[in-house]
């Protein structure tokens, strides 16, 4: 037990929750602006898998990281937009949806990868950037602000999402689309156009956190890469009380955990690490469990809205 | 009002498009599948001739499309059971993993009961673990309101990891340990409790079989019983059942408790009738496939069979697919995925069909 204590490995274990955080983060908040307008999305999973394909793919075929990033956004916005059309305009059942996205997802990535690539090793991704000033205070400068450039915009995306969603005229439409549609449209707002931005602004964020996998944090592509990320960050947004300050702090919680349990396998400290793992997913059970009642959720998220009907 | 000939044949004409407008799912799937084909310079003709001949051309395939079949069924009858409750059990793949736990566990610890004893209550074990890892769920929906959304996901992960945990430790095969290799599996368990194998030379076990009879169970618990007809009740409309004065909370909790219980007997044949030891990925994917096959089988548990028994055939094709055309076999993943984006998508226009027949008589 000794060795976890060291100031290195404590150091080690803080800058990689923090990096680690990243997906969360994107594939969290871009799935809260989806729910805060109503539609619950399954299908981040499947949608962060394609961002992680296509911005590997794009990356290394040109080059070119950004356009790696950009490729992410895309794939995963078209992802958004067809789970749109399928949820908002056919208005189909949004959990068994999410799960098909989530399938073909899955499925779509992998079969692009094996074809077009088949087992590429690695690729040099964003490089760390070390902040001026602030990089260069003693190890506060190593371990918060000498990251990639993604991790720094995963967590400028909470405030700015939290002014996006409360200090907005687009952000209390959202809200109001995704409490109460009917009133929403009575003044005006296009409860359908609201959802489309908000899913398709979803799939974008799930793009790019599957992007920051694979050519930001691990730089490499493999079959399920994600490994069920998609979904933990559903449930973030729950965890998170559909709030993006909520959200910051379940992501930081499950990294932190992901990480000691990698630097505690890593140093090979005999503490049962496969018990430590399950912690965040039985945390996240009691927290929904002593909230659900209490926190409101948004009172439309899941359901359909049709014009004229309800 | 004694309706005309021709307005008959036309409703009739009517349903019959209803019950078939799901069914083009797959033709869709497959056609979209074949663009993908032709994209990577394949020849779609003979790459589903592949795949159909691999799954049911012959013995061999036929038998393995069946072994396949089997979790399948058993974990969309689970799922079929949660639906028709109004609840959506994303929680199969955990369920399915805590069955096989369960399983090999009771077998590993008392290696001097008789087989065939130890085979019931393997299985028992299984499904009662499978049950539980779905009551929670259940519980928490029932008692706090949680969604079964999230917590059935937090459950699959929570199991997945137990799975890993006890097969890096407690669980590990001693005598590998011994051999210095740490393959992430269990001991064997005794040939005594293998599931049996009619058919020689083929591993098609007997568990296919007893998959079939619980649909058909199903179908009789659902329909013909009083439970049953509560939880279809509490599916259909909640909120007239509330007032109807069933109990709807507890019955939602115990739709998710019977589906757990059948993906928990899953897993236990997975280990009994397949692999006869646990290892890592036993699921692979089955909690997932499990509600395409409930979906695609129209959320009826004799629908799940040709539904189970069409993606069993998909996977052991996929695979022969991937040997002998070298096309990803994740390409049936693929398919699987627009298959259910497809049949999600065909509600509203049946739903509005129905609507205009109202309207107009």
């Amino acid at each position: 037990m000794g060795d976890l204590f060291t100031l290195p490995v404590l150091l080690g274990i803080i800058y990689s929750g923090i990096r680690f955080a990243t997906p969360y983060l994107f594939a969290a908040i871009g799935e809260t602006f989806s729910q805060r307008s109503g539609v619950l999305n399954l299908g981040v999973d499947g949608m962060m898998l394609m961002g992680a394909y296509s911005g590997f793919f794009v990356a290394v075929k040109t080059n070119n990281l950004w356009l790696g990033l950009l490729a992410a956004a895309l794939t995963g916005g078209l992802m958004g937009l067809l789970m749109a059309v399928i949820s908002v305009t056919f208005q189909a059942t949004q959990g068994i949806s999410g799960i098909g996205l989530h399938i073909l997802g899955l499925g779509l990535s992998t079969l692009l990868f094996t074809t077009t690539m088949g087992g590429v090793g690695t690729i040099g991704g964003f490089p760390p950037v070390r902040i001026p000033l602030l990089g260069e205070i003693p190890y506060i400068g190593d371990i918060f602000f000498n990251h990639n450039i993604l991790v720094y915009f995963a967590f400028l995306l909470v405030p700015v999402s939290n002014w996006i969603l409360y200090k907005t005229t687009f952000g209390l439409q959202v809200r109001a689309v995704g409490q109460s549609p009917e009133a929403a449209d009575t003044l005006g707002v296009s409860v359908k156009g609201i959802r489309y931005i908000t899913v398709t602004l979803g799939g974008i964020l799930a793009g790019i956190a599957g992007a920051s996998i694979s050519i930001a944090l691990i730089n490499v592509f493999q079959e399920n890469i994600t490994n069920g990320m998609g979904f933990i960050a559903v449930a973030l947004v729950y965890f998170g009380a559909w709030r993006p300050t909520g959200v910051l702090f379940g992501s930081l919680l499950f990294s932190f955990v992901n990480a000691l349990q990698q630097w505690v396998q890593l140093k090979g400290i005999p503490i049962p690490a496969g018990m430590a793992v399950m912690l965040p997913y039985i945390l996240t059970i009691v927290v929904l469990a002593f909230s659900s009642r209490r926190i409101s959720k948004p009172a439309a998220l899941t359901k359909k809205f049709e014009r004229g009907e309800s | 009002m004694p309706m005309s000939d021709e307005s008959r044949v036309k409703q009739l004409l009517d349903r019959s498009f209803d019950a078939l407008l799901p069914l083009l799912a797959v033709p869709l799937a497959f056609l979209i599948g074949a663009v993908i084909l032709m994209v990577m310079d394949v020849d779609p003709i003979a790459a589903y001739g592949v795949l159909i001949t691999g799954a049911f051309g012959d013995v061999s395939g036929i038998t393995q499309t069946l072994v396949r079949t089997t979790p399948l069924l058993l974990v969309g009858l689970g799922i079929v059971i949660a639906f028709r409750g109004g609840v959506l059990n994303i929680g199969g793949e955990g369920q399915l993993v805590m069955g096989a736990i369960a399983t090999t566990v009771l077998v590993l610890s008392l290696p001097t009961w008789p087989g065939w004893i130890l085979m019931i209550l393997a299985m028992l074990a299984g499904a009662a673990a499978g049950a539980f890892w779905g009551f929670i769920p259940g519980l928490l929906r029932a008692r706090l309101g949680v969604s079964e959304n999230l917590s059935t996901i937090m459950m699959n992960a929570i199991a997945a990891q137990f799975a890993n945990f006890l097969l890096a430790g407690p669980l590990m095969d001693p005598l590998q340990r011994e051999l210095g290799s740490f393959l992430p599996e269990s001991a064997r368990i005794p040939r005594s409790v293998w599931l049996y194998r009619p058919i020689p030379q083929s591993s098609l076990h007997i568990g296919f079989f007893i998959a079939l009879i619980f649909a058909i169970l199903v179908y009789i618990f659902l329909w013909r019983t009083s439970i049953g007809y509560r939880i279809r009740a509490v599916g259909l409309n909640p909120a007239a059942s509330r007032y109807a004065g069933i109990n709807v909370p507890y019955y939602e909790a115990l739709a998710l408790t019977l589906g757990g219980m059948f993906a928990g007997l899953a897993g236990s044949f997975e280990v009994l009738g397949v692999h006869h030891k646990l290892l890592e990925y036993l699921s692979s994917g089955y909690g997932f496939s499990g509600i395409v096959v409930a979906l695609f089988g129209k959320l009826h548990p004799l629908g799940a069979i040709p539904a189970s028994i069409l993606f069993g055939g998909l996977l052991v094709g996929g695979d022969k697919m991937q040997r002998v055309v070298q096309v990803p076999s994740a390409l049936i993943t693929t398919i699987s995925g627009l298959v259910v984006l497809f049949v999600v998508s065909s509600v509203i226009f049946t739903e509005r069909r129905a609507r205009r027949r109202k309207i107009h008589g």
